[in-house]
């Protein structure tokens, strides 16, 4: 892919689209990812294009889904299961779903019904991260997968592919983590709305044409002579699963916001370093899952508990503020607040609750609300 | 004979009761309790120990049925619990956080909590939240969710290795050590208990069905939930057979003439419990059937606690044998098994705002039975522990609407 419009338009070009040019291209069947994260390297080595099937925003009406999901279900479940209702996914060889809550699980079942065609798959991920069961318990989970994926591709995953893919993804992840690193230093330099398309565009992009964009993003703002506002530097929690429309991350900067660090795609940002490149590669991806896996609200870890987690990135990333910000009906990030919000007052970190839906095209209301934070926060 | 059910009623009323007074008891003396949640729960490697268990959920469900939930619920919001959060939690959060004694000094601060996080991702929150606020030690046991025909092997060595570790918790906790033997013995008690729990879902293929098996299993699940592994839990099964069976015998039932044999989906609206169920003995109706009966354990279709090996059927059943842990799809399996053995009219949906984990998707289900199988289904919305979410005239409305017309489809069919 020549990237021939500055980086950020090409990238926000890519996320307009939608999945519809992934669906149609001629060089790897695509498969859907719901969120949080996916083994994605075992999807790629079966010849297959990973996409995020993350719902579908404003984008699209819901006709079909609601009759389905009722109307305390997040959105993106039904948007997920409305594109497939009125067969626009189409082209799509199947999709993963995985234990990140009961909605999404019970979405897979939903799936597997109506769409027989699709190759449905569920990935139970530990959330018992404590001693050398869960490791080898993963290992025989992605291996159970990889057999399923390789009756429906014709084909052998071997563990050669597995590696090479794991080489693929090192390269957009290691870009993803510099670009974010440049932010937390110099926010002023990359704005949220810039990143958020970024990062989005690799779950409808192959890992190398995702990387070019990264790359090239990285030089341009890396040549950029910023200058630095009075902001405020926060950092947005809780929209690991569906995805806030860009609007909604404008409207944060505009009504005087510099994010400093967000969990936005989280499973595409998923390790805190390489996948390491050793051999036995399904089991460098289980480790690695377990040993540098972000904390989000989807997962336990009795070794990196997340309220301890978000004051330590607060701390690194020089934030003065958290902007919490589940999607609407999310349970997990919901139930995760209470115990966020303790440590945050404990710790003496302000906070503010910011609800999004996917959908939401007017942001008023959230303006006035994180501009009264702002200015409390500037003028204290 | 008596009135229907009183016996069964009664002797469940006194096993729980005893079940109380000991962790009252407890409470006082500081003996051993652990926290534990119901699906598929691994009771009998806690009374290996002597450690009672405490089950939140009942809590839950108590203070709902008692109509004390909202002031609780309203509570927990103020700590940040959001309005779209499970209801089950936030009552027994705003219940148990936060007051000098927890529990009001009659449910004892556990001694450690250990989450047997069967199939609801809302228990490991639960169980983290209590962990944090009371200050108490976790013990979690991951439980993968059934993802093919058969948990693969790989799924019960990680359960059966998590068990072992539990082992070394109790051991840790109590001073004492493991008994493979006493756990055998728990195993066929739990066994003898599923015989009857068997035996009485059975009973109800009768017509009439001697028992509701939705609004009364409430009777049998205490029982085999809580009491599990206990002489108390057989001691129980064995009366709610013998009347049973008694009532069969007689052809009677929980009301004069049966005239609509249903299967209901999802947890009953606890706050309003008697409202609910009149609207249905209006029409004389009657459960044949329950899925929310099994949250706990599907033992209806042969499972049992195995002494031989104790370990791997406790495993077995924390991941197979229970609806928890199962499925979407594999609930419509067990739903349409229920309606074709049962021989039941129709299918009931009650859908509740807080369980995602029952209700995500059920319009789906709606639409494969009514539309695919064509059973006449109804799917009615309110709530399991908030009061808020109950519109008793609506619901009325909903379920008059129903029976009408499934009674003129009844009238139809006998003229054709
Ligand atoms: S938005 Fe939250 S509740 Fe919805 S599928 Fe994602 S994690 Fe689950
Ligand atoms: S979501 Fe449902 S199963 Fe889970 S704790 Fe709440 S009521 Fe229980």
């Amino acid at each position: 892919m020549e990237i021939s419009a500055p980086a950020v338009e090409q990238a926000k070009a890519v996320v307009a689209a939608g999945l519809a040019p992934a669906l149609k291209r001629s060089d790897a069947p695509s498969f859907g990812c719901f969120p949080v994260y996916s083994p994605y390297e075992i999807i790629r080595a079966a010849g297959l294009l990973p996409v995020g099937l993350m719902g579908a925003g404003a984008s699209i009406d819901i006709v079909h889904a609601d009759a389905r999901f009722q109307s305390f279900v997040c959105s993106i479940a039904k948007t997920s299961l409305e594109l497939g209702l009125q067969k626009r996914l189409v082209g799509m060889e199947g999709a993963v779903f995985h234990s990140i809550c009961d909605v999404a699980r019970n979405l897979a079942s939903v799936f597997k019904r109506n769409f027989p065609g699709m190759h449905i798959e569920y990935i139970h991920l530990p959330q018992n991260a404590a001693g050398p069961e869960a490791e080898d318990y993963l290992v025989s989970e992605y291996r159970r997968v990889m057999a399923g994926l390789e009756a429906r591709m014709g084909r052998r995953i071997d563990d050669a592919a597995v590696a090479a893919a794991i080489r693929e993804y090192n390269r957009p992840r290691r870009l993803m983590r510099e670009l974010y690193a440049m932010r937390a230093k110099e926010p002023e330099r990359i704005g949220a709305a810039e990143m958020f398309p970024l990062v989005r565009a690799g779950t409808m992009l192959p890992p190398d044409e995702h990387a070019r964009i990264l790359q090239v993003a990285k030089e341009e703002f890396t040549a950029r002579k910023p200058r630095r506002m009075d902001r405020v530097k926060v950092v947005v929690e809780g929209a690991f699963c569906e995805q806030p429309p860009i609007g909604l991350i404008e409207t944060l900067e505009g009504a005087g916001c510099y994010v400093v660090d967000d969990d936005f795609c989280a499973g595409w940002r998923w390790f805190s370093t390489d996948v390491p490149e050793g051999p036995d590669p399904v089991r460098q991806l289980a480790r690695a899952w377990l040993e540098r896996g972000r904390a989000t609200s989807t997962r336990f870890n009795p070794d990196k508990p997340r309220h301890k987690d978000l004051v330590r990135r607060v701390r690194e990333s020089g934030a003065q503020a958290v902007l919490f910000m589940p999607a609407k009906f999310c349970e997990p990030a919901l139930f995760d607040y209470v115990v966020f919000r303790r440590e945050l007052e404990k710790e003496n970190i302000p906070h503010l609750m910011v609800e999004f839906e996917e959908k939401m095209w007017t942001f008023e209301r959230t303006r006035g609300e994180v501009e009264t934070f702002v200015e409390s926060l500037l003028f204290d | 004979m008596a009135e229907y059910g009183t016996a069964v009623h009664e002797a469940s009323r006194k096993a729980m009761t005893a079940w109380y007074d000991r962790l009252a008891a407890a409470a006082k003396t500081g003996a051993p309790t652990a926290y534990l949640m119901i699906s598929g729960n691994c009771v009998e490697i806690l009374r290996a120990f002597d450690i009672e268990p405490v089950f939140p959920e009942v809590n839950a469900l108590q203070l709902a049925i008692r109509k004390q939930s909202l002031p609780l619920i309203l509570k927990a919001e103020e700590m940040g619990y959001s309005s779209d959060n499970c209801a089950y939690v936030k009552a027994d959060a705003g219940f148990t956080f936060g007051e000098a004694a927890p529990g009001g000094g009659k449910i004892p601060k556990p001694t450690f909590i250990v989450c047997n996080f069967v199939g609801c991702n809302v228990y490991i929150k639960w169980f983290e939240h209590c962990s944090e606020f009371l200050g108490v030690p976790l013990t979690m046991i991951d439980v993968p969710f059934v993802r093919a025909e058969r948990p693969s092997d790989g799924d019960v060595r990680y359960v059966v290795a998590q068990l072992k570790k539990l082992i070394a918790d109790c051991e840790k906790a109590t001073g004492k050590k493991f008994d493979i033997d006493r756990l055998r013995e728990i195993c066929a008690l739990s066994a003898k208990a599923e015989d009857g729990w068997q035996r009485c879902k059975d009973l109800c293929k009768n017509t009439p069905a001697p028992m509701d098996a939705y609004f009364d299993a409430i009777n049998l699940m205490g029982p085999i939930n809580v009491l599990r592994g206990t002489q108390d839990a057989v001691d129980f099964f064995d009366v709610a057979v013998r009347e049973y069976e008694a009532l069969v015998a007689a052809k009677r039932g929980p009301i004069p003439v049966e005239k609509f044999r249903i299967v209901v989906e999802g947890p009953p609206p606890y706050p309003f419990y008697r409202q609910f169920r009149d609207l249905f003995a209006a029409w004389n109706a009657v459960a044949v059937q329950s899925t929310y009966s099994t949250v706990g354990g599907i033992w209806e279709f042969g499972f049992r606690h195995d002494p031989k090996n104790p370990l791997e059927s406790i495993a077995q059943q924390m991941l197979m044998e229970n609806l928890c842990n199962r499925s979407l799809l594999d609930r419509y399996k067990q739903i349409r098994r229920y309606v074709e053995e049962w021989k039941a009219d129709a299918l009931v949906i009650h859908s509740v705002k807080s369980c995602r984990l029952f209700s995500a998707g059920q319009g789906d289900m709606r639409d494969y039975f009514a539309n695919e199988l064509g059973v006449p289904t109804l799917l009615v919305e309110s709530d399991l522990e908030d009061p808020r979410y109950y519109a008793q005239a609506m619901m009325k409305n909903r379920i008059d609407a129903f029976f009408e017309s499934l009674e003129h489809r009844k009238l139809l069919r006998r003229a054709q």
